[in-house]
C-alpha cells in the first residue's frame, strides 16, 4: 500500500512479514507473537526490526521490546476506532519511543492532522489514494485549543498555531 | 466576516481574531467534507461521523442541525440570530435541548454550510453536538448571580469548551462524552449523571480545586457516577481529565454500542478505573498539562461580573396575577436589588422547549432592556434572565406575557422535560410531546399545580432517555409493545444532590391511560402527604406499596 509521509508519497522499504516464514533481508514488521518469541535472536539482526502493535494493546506491554524497535504500526479497525491516537501519544510522552509510528487500517484524510499531533509519522493510503487531498485536509485547521505531540506555536489562552508537518 | 456587535456587558466568551479564523477554518473543512461526499470519495459510513460532528443528524423526515450553545450562554446578538435561522431555514420555530443548545428540526442539507456561515457571524457554530466526542459542557443556568454560588462554573466550562474542541486523541472516542460543572454546593447540572460530573470549590485557603465524578449516565443502563477525586487542584484539572479520556479512550467498549460509555467500564473496572487513571496521569510529562493560572485569569475576565447598580432588595408589587408569576419564576440574585428570571418554555399544552422567532427576538429585546444582554438556556429547556433589577420585574412580567413567555410553572408539573420522541426522532418506540401536552393540559389549573407543589416530570420517546426520565421525580418512558405504545412509569428519581434512579412502578399504561394514571399518582401524592410535603419526599416516606395499590387495584 502506498505510504505517506508529511503529505507526500514515499517508498516503502518496510515488508510485513506473516509468522512462520523465514524473515526476509531487509527492514521487517512482526506480529506481537513473534517479535515477543524470537526477541533474543531478534536482538543480534542487522536489519530494522518494527511491531504491528495490535489495537487493544497498550504500548506499556510491549515497553521492555522498544529498544529493539525502528518502527511501530498501529491499524485503526474502523474509522471510528480511535484507539490508536492514545497508542501514540503514550509511546512518544512518556515510553521514549522516537522511531517511525505508522497509522494502518481504516485511516480517512479527515484523521491525518489529529494523527501528526498525537505522533504518528507516516500513514499507509489506500491504493490509488491522491496525496493532494490528505495534505489539503492535514492543512484546513491550523488552530489548535490544547497540548499535543506536535511542534505548535503558542498563541494567547490555550491556543496554538499547528505545525503539523 | 462581520464583527459582531457583543452589548457591552453581556457576559459571554468574547470571540478574537483567531477564534473567528479558527471557525472559517473548520465551515471550510466541512465543506470540503461534504463535497468529497458527494464525489464519492468518502462512503457515507465515513462520512456519518464527520457529519455528526458538525452538528447534523438524519431524523424522520428531514435533517436536524443541533447549534451548540456553549455551557447555555447566549447574548442577545446571537439569541436574534437564532431566530433568524429559524426563519429563514426552519418553520419559525426553534427546539432549545437538555444539554442547553438548541436544535432546527426541518433543516435541509444543502443550507447547513450557509446557516453554518450565519452562526459564524456571531460566533456560534455546531461543533460536536454529536458524534463519539466531547460534547457541549453544560453548567448551571444560574451561574454568576446564584447567592450560593462558590466558584464561577462558567471559566472552568469555557476551559472544557477550548481543550475539547477538536482534541486530536479524543474525536474517536468509543461513544459521545457528557460533561456538567457545578460551582454551587447545589448541583442544578445533574452532575452525578454525566460522563464526568464536576464540582468546583474551595479550600479552606480559598484556592479553587475540583471534585470529580465519573461514569454517571441514563440510557439504558442508568447509573450514579463515582467520586473518583475530592479535590483536583486547579493546575491538574487538564491533565486529569486527558488521563481519565485517556482510560476511556484505550479500554472502553468498541463493538457493543450498548456497552460503549465510560459509566460501563467504571462500573466494570470498579476501584481498578483510579489506580489507572492515577498511573495514566503520574506517567504523563504533566508540566505540558498544567493549567496556567494566568490563562484561568484571563478566560474569567470574559465572566466578570456587570456593572451592578447599587441597589437595595425590596418588596415585589401586589398584582396578584404578577405576584403568582414571580413565586414561580424569579429566583433570589447575590447582588441585593437584582433577581433571575426563568422563563417558562412550557406553555399549557404547548411543546416543551420550543420558542418561536418572534419570541427568541422578544427575549433577546427584554435581555438587553433587564439583564445585560445576556440570556441562559436552562437544562429543562427554559431561558432565564440572570440579572434584572427588583424594580424592572413587573415591566418585564409584561413584556413577557405580551408573547406568551409568561406562563407560570416553573417547577410546577406542567413545566416538564419531554425528548423529540416519534414526532421527530427516528430512534423513538412512542411519542413523548403529545404526552407532554396533554399532562400540562389536565394540571393546567394554576391554583392546582401550586398545591401540587415541585414536582418533576420528565418523557422520553425510548430507552435512550434523552428526556431523562430516570431522574424525574415521575418518570414516564414509551415503548413498543407488540406495535402498541406504552408508557412505563417510574418514581422517585432526583438529578440533584440526592440523585437517584427511579424505581418502575409496575406494568405499563396505554397512551389512552397514561395521563389518568399521572392524575392518580398525584391524587395518591396529596392523600398520604405531610403538610407541604413535596411529592418525591413522600414517595421517599411511604414508599410505592400505596401508588401501587391506587394503580393497580382491581376496582
Ligand atoms: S429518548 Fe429516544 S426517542 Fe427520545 S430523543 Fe432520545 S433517542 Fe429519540
Amino acid at each position: 500500500m502506498p505510504l505517506l509521509e508529511d503529505g507526500r508519497l514515499r517508498p516503502d522499504p518496510w515488508a510485513s512479514v506473516d509468522d512462520d516464514v523465514p524473515l526476509p533481508d531487509g527492514p521487517v514488521i512482526l506480529g506481537l507473537e513473534q517479535l515477543r518469541r524470537e526477541a533474543p535472536a531478534l536482538a543480534r539482526r542487522n536489519a530494522p526490526i518494527g511491531l504491528a502493535l495490535p489495537p487493544e494493546t497498550a504500548p506499556a506491554e510491549v515497553a521492555p521490546l522498544l529498544g529493539l524497535l525502528s518502527l511501530v504500526a498501529l491499524r485503526l479497525p474502523k474509522a471510528k476506532d480511535g484507539r490508536a491516537f492514545t497508542q501514540a501519544r503514550a509511546l512518544r510522552e512518556y515510553h521514549g519511543f522516537t522511531g517511525e509510528i505508522r497509522a494502518t487500517g481504516h485511516v480517512i484524510p479527515d484523521h491525518y492532522a489529529m494523527l501528526l499531533r498525537c505522533g504518528v509519522s507516516t500513514v499507509e493510503v489506500p491504493e490509488g489514494a491522491d496525496p493532494a487531498v490528505w495534505d489539503a485536509c492535514r492543512r484546513v485547521v491550523d488552530i489548535g485549543y490544547q497540548a499535543a505531540l506536535s511542534a505548535d506555536a503558542p498563541l494567547s489562552l490555550l491556543r496554538r498555531r499547528l505545525r503539523v508537518a | 466576516m462581520n464583527a459582531t456587535v457583543i452589548p457591552p456587558f453581556a457576559r459571554t466568551y468574547r470571540y478574537d481574531a483567531i477564534d473567528r479564523e479558527f471557525l472559517a477554518e473548520r465551515i471550510a473543512e466541512f465543506r470540503g467534507q461534504v463535497a468529497r461526499r458527494l464525489a464519492g470519495d468518502l462512503t457515507e459510513d465515513e462520512f456519518k461521523p464527520l457529519r455528526l460532528m458538525n452538528g447534523l443528524y438524519l431524523q424522520l423526515h428531514a435533517y436536524m442541525l443541533r447549534v451548540a450553545i456553549p455551557y447555555g450562554v447566549l447574548n442577545a446578538p446571537q439569541l436574534r440570530q437564532l431566530a433568524m435561522i429559524a426563519r429563514r431555514w426552519d418553520r419559525g420555530f426553534g427546539h432549545f435541548t437538555t444539554r442547553q443548545n438548541i436544535q432546527f428540526n426541518w433543516t435541509k442539507l444543502e443550507d447547513v454550510p450557509e446557516m453554518l456561515e450565519a452562526l459564524a457571524e456571531v460566533d456560534m457554530h455546531a461543533i460536536q453536538t454529536s458524534g463519539n466526542c466531547i460534547r457541549n459542557v453544560t453548567t448551571d443556568e444560574y451561574a454568576g448571580a446564584s447567592p450560593d454560588e462558590v466558584v464561577d462554573p462558567r471559566v472552568y466550562a469555557e476551559i472544557l469548551r477550548q481543550w475539547s474542541t477538536l482534541h486530536p486523541e479524543f474525536t474517536w472516542l468509543p461513544r459521545k462524552f457528557k460533561f456538567a460543572i457545578t460551582g454551587s454546593p447545589s448541583d442544578r447540572v445533574a452532575s452525578l449523571v454525566h460522563d464526568i460530573g464536576v464540582a468546583a470549590k474551595r479550600n479552606a485557603e480559598g484556592e479553587v480545586g475540583f471534585e470529580i465524578h465519573v461514569g454517571g449516565g441514563l440510557g439504558r443502563t442508568p447509573l450514579i457516577g463515582r467520586r473518583l477525586y475530592d479535590f483536583v487542584p486547579e493546575a491538574e484539572f487538564l491533565g486529569r481529565m486527558e488521563a481519565i479520556l485517556r482510560v476511556y479512550n484505550a479500554l472502553g467498549e468498541r463493538d457493543n454500542i450498548y456497552k460503549a460509555r465510560i459509566k460501563i467500564l467504571v462500573r466494570d473496572l470498579g476501584e481498578e478505573f483510579r489506580a489507572l487513571v492515577d498511573a495514566e496521569y503520574d506517567r504523563m510529562p504533566q508540566q505540558a498539562y498544567r493549567l496556567d493560572p494566568e490563562i484561568v485569569a484571563a478566560i474569567a475576565a470574559h465572566f466578570a461580573p456587570p456593572p451592578f447598580a447599587r441597589l437595595e432588595d425590596r418588596p415585589l408589587p401586589q398584582d396578584p396575577a404578577f405576584a403568582a408569576w414571580a413565586r414561580a419564576s424569579v429566583r433570589p440574585h447575590k447582588q441585593p436589588g437584582y433577581a433571575s428570571v426563568t422563563i417558562s418554555l412550557k406553555p399549557i399544552g404547548g411543546i416543551p422547549g420550543d420558542a418561536s422567532a418572534s419570541q427568541m427576538e422578544a427575549v433577546a429585546d427584554l435581555a438587553e432592556r433587564h439583564s445585560f444582554g445576556e440570556i441562559r438556556v436552562s437544562h429543562v429547556q427554559n431561558l432565564v434572565l440572570p440579572h434584572v433589577r427588583q424594580e424592572d420585574l413587573h415591566a418585564l412580567w409584561q413584556g413577557l406575557a405580551a408573547h406568551g413567555l409568561a406562563t407560570p410553572n416553573i417547577g410546577l408539573i406542567s413545566d416538564i422535560i419531554a425528548c423529540p420522541g416519534m414526532d421527530y426522532c427516528a430512534l423513538a418506540t412512542a411519542r413523548s410531546i403529545p404526552v407532554a401536552q396533554r399532562i400540562s393540559e389536565r394540571f393546567a389549573d394554576l391554583d392546582r399545580q401550586h398545591d401540587i407543589g415541585e414536582c418533576f416530570i420528565n418523557i422520553s420517546g425510548c430507552i435512550n432517555a434523552c428526556g431523562h426520565h430516570h431522574v424525574a421525580h415521575i418518570g414516564i418512558l414509551g415503548v413498543d409493545k407488540r406495535g402498541e405504545e406504552v408508557y412505563q412509569v417510574t418514581l422517585g428519581g432526583s438529578a440533584t444532590n440526592d440523585a437517584a434512579i427511579g424505581e418502575l412502578i409496575g406494568p405499563a399504561f396505554g397512551y389512552d391511560d397514561i395521563v389518568d394514571a399521572i392524575e392518580t399518582i398525584i391524587r395518591t401524592h396529596i392523600a398520604h402527604r405531610a403538610p407541604g410535603e413535596r411529592f418525591v419526599d413522600t414517595y421517599r416516606r411511604i414508599g410505592a406499596a400505596p401508588f401501587k395499590e391506587a394503580l393497580y387495584a382491581v376496582a
